[in-house]
């Protein structure tokens, strides 16, 4: 008998017990944080805010009652940090730059964030923060251990994906917040969404720690998969600013066009950033993921060139990233072409991230093909 | 939707004059309806315009991308024929429409190609005219500075002692040192930057074109072949050698590159415990290989992800499986058959079956020629007698069984249909019965024989079990082309995304008190806080070698809400209204009028008018007298002055990555 039949290494059943007890203390502090969140929302409402109103107002005043374009020509050269118009001041005695709105945006000033100044809320808020902040620490020595118990890369399965994934997600968020960036108010949509995607992970997608089946095993296989999920974080974030622009440029258009919105919409929307703001974001992060969506599916096609011998054979989950990757090339083209900004570029935006959620849970339970491997 | 929120750019331009103009090589949007009153060549003209225009381009992505979807849901024929066959078995009725629309092949149907080659012509419909208008762009210089420079999104300004001049020199010193490109004109100093954002896009969209090229050929020139190879055996690349082939339309028999390789060994590991137990580890080919028709020997080892490379052509391990060695003797011992039997897995435990074919050598008991044909099921680890079904508990071979039922008459080989070696034709063939008058099976250990009834010969299940591996042997041309378009593209994109292209202009003038007023405006192609934080420093850098003026205060902040809005500039008027007198009114200011004369194209006449109109604009700006404030008084007596309502200036809009 010539077989030669070496026998794979035990998983380290330890190591995957103590993962899986991280994961449920994440779930745990992520839980505290987002009644956290919920109370900086809930004292945050006590402070009644109506800036959006009081900009429209006087800068239709200022705009002579032009509607639209017209408002182009507001005396806005102000100082206000709406998006795109901020003032900075240099030392010494350097002259100060004044900024102004692009024409045909709104000038209407960022909200306050949810707290909207009330301390109590701002407590909350900074207390939810540190939160997150834990529980990113908790959830990622999940992940590590999780990898250290099967000695490869945590994503060999939809659980481990998933795992991964809102660890990245959460990650993406405190950084941005790091980087001083206007995004605390996604906290709260961000954390139900991650407690949601980990209840997912823990009772239906959960396999046992596991190695690999040898397609799996390639480097590219880490270039290609911690891309992926990194895009898919970030998109998230970007998919979150976008749907919070289409509710709030309507709440302000309503506003315009003179209208009175509830005292619930009211509260929420006055306390977002201005959707010239939002808007903005949301093109940034996607701008500055596409590149990297773009390598991903170039890393996954040399991928399938070393492992199934071709490098592109429309399997569904390459069919679905190529979908995914037009319909961002379709928003990044909106963005670029006239009457086609603003709102319809923002749906496109949305239904771009439907496609990429679609490649990583649908086509992996409803359509089958070469990526389904170990359990799910 | 489009009322309130979008602006067409058109309009964001027209409030800026000429200046904004150039910043991109987007092509303008002409509204949809405009039918064109001429001919033929007007109407081929018109729809060529649609086509490129980037609202159809948007539209073919759309479709490019609703296009790709039903070809991930319904079974593809180039991956899976047999759910092909399935779906057309189970849906009678759809399938035959599904054929029609090309549904089975959507890749390689007609509209779907009809999306993307319209999609590409209007690509390169697109980048021909974007490409010579960037080079227009970088022949000429900075448009001229527009005559209200408060108007831009980021401006500032203060009173010097510096003369006009001096300033102007700094500037210029300064702008270059930042490597902007930066000339005099019309009285102010005009400077660019960023032209890389522009020469990214154009390479991104080219290498999408040379992508999708290196794809097409890939396709026609490349070959893929299936081998299979036991231990101990080896493969050369003819033709002839393989079990199955397939080529492009256009490839040839003499591409096939020379070389040869031998399985020394196949190594398989597997999970021993756990949930998912049996699952494979690791694959591992030991291979020998030679390059050309006579090179040296070299030995590699082939695994699923790491393929054998030899010019171009890949070697890729894609199965592997048991081949037992049976030995087949006639009624008077004498050995008729003894080979190794490659046999298919059908499960990934290493169930395996297949066909032991004994052509000839074989006589009966009565002396007569016959053929023999054995269906075998082959199991490396064997639950235990009475377990049921026999099918494998592991994948490695810890308690093979090789079950035999058993045949004689006629293989049928020689009716001219090609014969699937793995399946066994019974049409010409009895059965061996045992006494029961079944068909005669029996199950055996490694190194078992089993006797076929009447004296009719033995069968035995030697204790040497090969293990098999198949390759899939094929050649891509072009896909180091794709490759390359690939990282061209990610770099275009990344100059494209990340790059800023921003105009800056300096413009310095003497006010009537004899003091000099400088102003300096920055534009970018999207309004972006960066835009502003570099005027910024451009103006702390220019202002330490032009300082205030010692009346002025620092800061210059002008009282909130000086002036009221009452832009004369209807929104209507896409364009500013022309000069009536360019030239001569350029000529009459003496401004630098050969720079702008000597760029090409429309940048050129942007430059012109643009120079005109602050040259006009001049002798009125010098009229009016700046405010003691220190804020200069606007150069249009109807433009606000810079208000500052906010005393807070530390709230830094939300920003994501750069632009
Ligand atoms: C087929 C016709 C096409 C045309 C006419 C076209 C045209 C353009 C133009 C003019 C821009 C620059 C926009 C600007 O400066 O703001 C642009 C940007 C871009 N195009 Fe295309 N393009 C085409 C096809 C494609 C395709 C097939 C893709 C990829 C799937 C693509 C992806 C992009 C991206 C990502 C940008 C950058 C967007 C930005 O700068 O904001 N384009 N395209």
């Amino acid at each position: 008998m010539t077989h030669a039949t070496t026998v794979a290494a035990a998983t380290n059943e330890n190591l995957a017990h103590v993962s899986n007890v991280l994961i449920y203390s994440a779930m745990a502090v992520y839980l505290l944080a987002f009644f956290a969140l919920m109370a900086e929302w809930l004292f945050g409402s006590r402070s009644k805010v109506a800036r959006t109103a009081a900009a429209l107002t006087t800068a239709g005043e200022a705009g002579a009652g032009a509607e639209g374009g017209a408002k182009a020509a507001a005396p806005a050269v102000t100082v206000r940090s709406q998006g795109g118009t901020a003032t900075l001041e240099r030392p010494k005695a350097a002259p100060a730059v004044v900024t102004r709105a692009a024409a045909g945006s709104r000038d209407v000033p960022d909200g306050p964030g949810a707290a909207a100044g009330d301390e109590q809320g701002d407590l909350y808020g900074r207390i939810a923060v540190s939160l997150i902040g834990l529980g990113f620490l908790v959830e990622a020595a999940g992940v590590v251990t999780r990898a250290l118990s099967v000695e490869r890369a945590p994503w060999g399965n939809m659980y481990e994906f998933n795992i991964t994934f809102s660890t990245v997600a959460v990650g993406v968020f405190l950084a941005l917040l790091a980087l001083k960036k206007n995004v605390r108010w996604i906290g709260l949509p961000l954390i139900t969404t991650i407690l949601l995607d980990l209840g997912l992970a823990v009772t239906v997608l959960y396999t046992d720690s596991d190695q690999l089946v040898p397609a799996l095993h390639s480097y590219w296989l880490w270039i290609h998969v911690s891309t992926a999920i990194f895009c898919g974080a970030a998109f998230y974030v970007g998919a979150v600013s976008t749907a919070a622009y289409l509710f709030k440029d309507s709440y302000e258009a309503k506003l315009q066009r003179g209208g009175t919105p509830g005292r619930f919409a009211t509260s929420v929307m006055e306390r977002l950033p201005a959707s010239a703001s939002l808007d903005k974001f949301t093109y940034r992060m996607n701008a500055a993921i596409f590149p990297l969506w773009t390598f991903t599916i170039i890393a996954g096609a040399i991928w399938a060139g070393d492992a199934w011998g071709r490098y592109w054979g429309w399997d569904p989950k390459e069919v679905w990233s190529f979908i995914t990757w037009v319909a961002y090339a379709c928003y990044l083209h909106a963005r670029a072409t006239a009457g086609w900004k603003g709102r319809k570029a923002a749906y496109l935006a949305l239904i771009a991230f439907g496609c990429w959620l679609f490649n990583y849970y649908g086509v992996n339970i409803f359509v089958s093909g070469k990526h389904s491997y170990a359990g799910v | 939707m489009s009322d309130t929120k979008t602006n067409p750019r058109g309009d964001e331009r027209s409030d800026l004059g000429e200046a904004g103009a150039q910043l991109s090589t987007a092509p303008q949007e002409e509204s949809a309806g405009a039918v064109p009153a001429l001919g033929v060549l007007g109407w081929f003209r018109w729809c060529w315009r649609q086509l490129t225009s980037m609202r159809v381009a948007l539209l073919l992505l759309l479709l490019l991308s609703l296009g790709a979807i039903p070809g991930s849901l319904i079974p593809q024929q180039g991956t899976d024929e047999l759910k092909v066959q399935d779906f057309k078995d189970t849906h009678t009725t759809l399938a035959p429409l599904y054929e029609k629309l090309g549904l089975f092949h959507v890749y390689s149907s007609v509209w779907f190609s009809a999306i993307y080659i319209l999609l590409f012509v209007s690509l390169i419909g697109c980048i021909v005219p974007r490409t010579w208008q960037f080079v227009g762009q970088l022949r000429g210089r900075p448009p001229a500075a527009p005559k209200r420079l408060t108007r831009l999104p980021a401006y500032t300004t203060w009173r010097t002692d510096a003369s006009p001049e001096q300033v102007d020199e700094a500037a210029l010193a300064l702008l270059k040192r930042r490597r902007f490109r930066s000339h005099r004109v019309g009285g102010a100093v005009s400077a660019e930057k960023g032209y890389l954002r522009e020469a990214g896009n154009l390479i991104f969209h080219v290498a999408l074109i040379v992508m999708l090229i290196a794809f097409a050929a890939g396709q026609l020139f490349k070959s893929e072949g299936g081998k299979l190879i036991m231990e101990g055996d080896g493969f050369s690349n003819t033709l002839t050698q393989y079990d199955d082939f397939k080529s492009g339309n256009l490839f040839d028999i003499a591409d096939l590159e020379p070389f040869s390789f031998k399985l020394d060994r196949f190594e398989g590991s597997y999970e021993v415990t756990g949930p998912q137990r049996g699952t494979a580890r690791t694959f591992k080919a030991h291979v020998t290989y030679t390059e050309g028709a006579d090179g040296p020997e070299k030995k590699k080892v082939v695994e699923v992800n790491k393929p054998l490379e030899i010019n171009g052509t890949k070697a890729y391990l894609v199965g592997h499986g048991y081949a037992p060695k049976v030995t087949v003797r006639d009624g008077r011992g004498k050995v008729v058959y003894s080979a190794s039997v490659p046999l298919l897995p059908i499960d990934s435990m290493g169930t395996a079956t297949g066909a032991i074919k004994v052509l000839d050598g074989y006589r009966d008991k009565n002396g007569k020629p016959e053929q023999l044909g054995f269906n075998a099921f082959f199991v490396p680890t064997f639950a235990g007698d009475g377990m049921g079904q026999m099918f494998s508990q592991f994948p490695a071979p810890i308690n093979p069984r090789l079950a035999l039922s058993a045949y004689h008459g006629s293989l049928g080989v020689d009716s001219g249909v090609p014969q699937n070696v793995y399946q066994l034709d019974t049409r010409k063939m009895q059965k061996f019965k045992d006494a029961n008058g079944e068909l005669f099976k029996k199950r055996l250990k490694i190194g078992e024989t089993m006797k076929l009834p009447n004296g009719a010969g033995s069968v035995t299940f030697e204790r040497e079990l090969k293990q098999w591996a198949s390759f899939q042997i094929s050649q891509e041309p072009g896909s180091g082309w794709a490759l390359g378009g690939a990282v061209a593209a990610i770099a275009g994109l990344a100059g494209s995304l990340f790059i800023q292209r921003r105009r800056v202009w300096v413009r310095a003038q003497r006010g009537a008190d004899g003091v000099t007023v400088v102003e300096m405006a920055g534009l970018g192609r999207s309004e972006s806080a960066k835009v502003a934080e570099e005027l910024a420093a451009l103006a702390a850098e220019l202002h330490d070698r032009a300082p205030s003026a010692p009346e002025a205060e620092p800061g210059t902040e002008s009282e909130p809400g000086t002036e009221p809005e009452s832009d004369p500039a209807p929104k209507a008027d896409p364009k500013p209204k022309p000069d009536p007198q360019p030239e001569a009114a350029a000529a009459g200011s003496g401004t630098d009028g050969t720079a702008a004369t000597d760029a090409p194209g429309p940048a050129a006449e942007d430059a012109d008018d643009s120079a005109a109109e602050a040259a006009a604009d001049g002798p009125a700006a010098k009229g009016s007298a700046p405010s003691g404030k220190g804020a200069p008084a606007p150069p249009s007596g109807t433009d606000p002055a810079p208000e500052t309502t906010d005393p807070t200036p530390d709230v830094v809009p939300a920003e994501g990555a750069e632009k």
